[in-house]
């Protein structure tokens, strides 16, 4: 059963379609990959889910009710949560202190009836961060402000987790260790999972499906091998010319 | 009140330890301190009450040009109360105080919770200017002159009027809950999101919590304690006039502000009342030149201690 349903999205930016008439069902419980280059509509799309953007068309249904036109707050308090390509954190307190406002406004929209502090307590171990709880959020390393990041948006206990470019700025060394944390975190929750991904190696390691995206449409959706093995995902989001099939085909196909 | 915010009102934790201990002293050394110094001390409580006010805002990033609108309005409501309508019991006078300026900044922050950084400096500043010139022009109110301000019993026992021990009394305790009760707010969850509101607006509304609730909440708060500041001035000094809302006595609430630091809810009383001991020896001492003197001791904490006064305490804290 589909938990999201985009339907004909429209969303322009000036000249620029970042939404071209998309409509997709995301499956409750999965694991979701968007990939596609720069300016390809992925992260339009994730902020329209969130309501930080409003289409200029078509609409989105959580769980069978319409969030086209909700605020953030309204998104979240329905259980739609997301991280940032660059981390949003409270730069001027720690991350103990980050990890207890996100706890209190969670317990306080009645998502759980755990205290803050043994909130922040569960998030600190669960994303490996005690060793860093004290310390301010804007001396942490890359990785460790990501997955604060994203420890802060499953403070509330969410059913959809939007992860804009989860590994962007990590190391290489520090890309899969980030990633196996946060998918230790969520799986346990039955956490439907987007990310939006640059890295076609965490791609295939942690989607169940994948979603290409280019000028604002879908061009491929499927398994990660059967998209990354597409010929037109291989021409424009990997990045391999002179591959056989055209990108236009490949979107008529699809319609 | 949640297990957290308990514990941070308790003796167990230093600054309610601190603020219970500076409410001792003062309640046990105000019967000896001389007249003059009743009158500073009280008076200095009162602008400490606003400048509280103005601590809570810049906590949520906020700094208000115009927090004097809620000064004048505390002031001109025990004054009225008094005058007009004739109820002159000193404590009821601050409840009235409360009440204006608290239903005030409900209907203003409604539009100000909107605004930020000099466009919210700004926007007081003008709300407080409107207040001077409508006082300025009410012959009803005294026009420049104001009136005075008498309250003849104070919770109902027998009072003079002026800055005696009564009146420094109940605005030490007034300071007292403003300054712990606060000390409370602040470590609890809405308290905790104004700092976050300050540091990252975008990242408070997609954890599910409104900004603009929270500025508004806390934009009222400043101004009930800035009303009964106004009051307790009012009160000690048994006048008020339309120089309450004039913008130099707003930027004075600022130069307080930033003379203290932000670093805890009792400096605004320690900065407030070393302004006021400066002010009077420089008035008396140099008295063509006391603004210098002022200014001199402004560049002085700038340079020598950009957190303010109250970091002199926290170095000391750190270091023992």
């Amino acid at each position: 059963m589909a938990i999201i349903e985009a339907r004909n999205l429209v969303k322009r930016f000036g000249a620029v379609a970042a939404a071209d008439d998309l409509t997709v069902a995301i499956g409750a419980d999965s694991v979701v990959g968007l990939i596609g280059a720069n300016g390809a509509g992925k992260t339009t799309f994730i902020n329209m889910i969130t309501g930080y953007l409003k289409p200029d068309a078509g609409s989105i249904q959580f769980e069978g009710q319409d969030v086209t036109r909700l605020a953030p707050r309204a998104v979240t308090r329905l259980g739609i949560c997301r991280s940032f390509q660059i981390p949003q954190l409270f730069v001027t307190q720690t991350v103990a202190d980050n990890l207890l406002v996100a706890s209190g406004i969670a317990r306080r929209a009645s998502r759980t009836a755990d205290s803050a502090e043994s909130m922040v307590a569960d998030a600190l171990e669960r994303f490996g961060l005690g060793a860093w709880a004290d310390k301010l959020a804007s001396v942490l390393p890359e990785g460790i402000r990501k997955l604060l990041d994203i420890a802060m948006a499953l403070a509330a206990r969410p059913k959809v987790l939007l992860l804009d470019e989860p590994t962007s700025g990590v190391s290489a060394e520090e890309k899969f260790g980030v990633m196996d944390t946060v998918m230790q975190a969520v799986r346990p929750q039955g956490v439907t999972v987007l990310f939006v991904e640059h890295d076609m190696d965490i791609v295939t390691r942690y989607s169940d499906r994948v979603l290409a995206f280019y000028e604002g449409r879908i061009i491929a959706d499927g398994t990660p091998q059967a998209v990354l093995a597409d010929a037109a995902v291989r021409e424009v989001v990997v990045g391999e010319h002179g591959a056989p099939r055209r990108v236009e085909e490949a979107v008529d196909a699809r319609r | 009140m949640s297990p957290y915010v308990r514990r941070h009102l308790s003796l167990r934790d230093p600054t309610s330890r601190m603020l219970f201990a500076s409410l001792a002293v003062l309640l046990a050394a105000g019967p000896w301190l001389p007249s003059w110094a009743l009158s500073l001390s009280t008076i200095a409580l009162g602008k400490g009450l606003v400048v509280l006010g103005l601590l809570l805002l810049m906590r949520t990033g906020l700094v208000s040009f115009g927090q004097g609108l809620y000064y004048c309005i505390g002031a001109y409501a025990a004054g009225v109360l008094a005058h007009q309508v004739k109820v002159t019991d000193g404590l009821v006078m601050l409840g009235a105080a409360a009440l204006a300026s608290g239903l005030i900044a409900f209907v203003l922050g409604a539009l100000l919770a909107g605004y930020r950084a000099i466009f919210f400096a700004m926007l007081s500043l003008a709300f407080s200017m409107i207040l001077y010139g409508l006082l300025v022009k009410s012959s009803a109110l005294g026009s420049t002159d104001g009136f005075n301000v008498d309250a003849r019993t104070l919770a109902g026992l027998p009072y003079s009027g002026g800055a005696s021990y009564a009146l420094f009394a109940v605005a030490t305790m007034a300071a007292f809950i403003s300054g712990w009760g606060l000390h409370g707010y602040n470590h609890s969850l809405a308290g905790r999101i104004a700092p976050a509101i300050r540091d990252n607006e975008l990242r408070v509304e997609y954890l599910g919590s409104s900004v603009r609730a929270v500025v508004h909440l806390n934009y009222v708060l400043a101004a009930v304690m800035s009303g009964i500041g106004g009051a307790i001035v009012a009160l000690a000094v048994g006048h008020v006039d339309p120089e309450f809302a004039f913008w130099t006595t707003s930027g004075e609430f600022v130069f307080v502000a930033i003379l203290a630091g932000t670093g805890s809810v009792a400096a605004p009383f320690l900065g407030s009342i070393l302004f006021e001991a400066i002010r009077s020896f420089a008035t008396q001492y140099s008295p063509n030149t006391w603004q210098m003197v002022l200014g001199v001791a402004m560049l002085a904490v700038i340079m020598f201690l950009p957190s303010g006064l109250w970091s002199l305490f926290q170095r000391r804290s750190e270091r023992g």
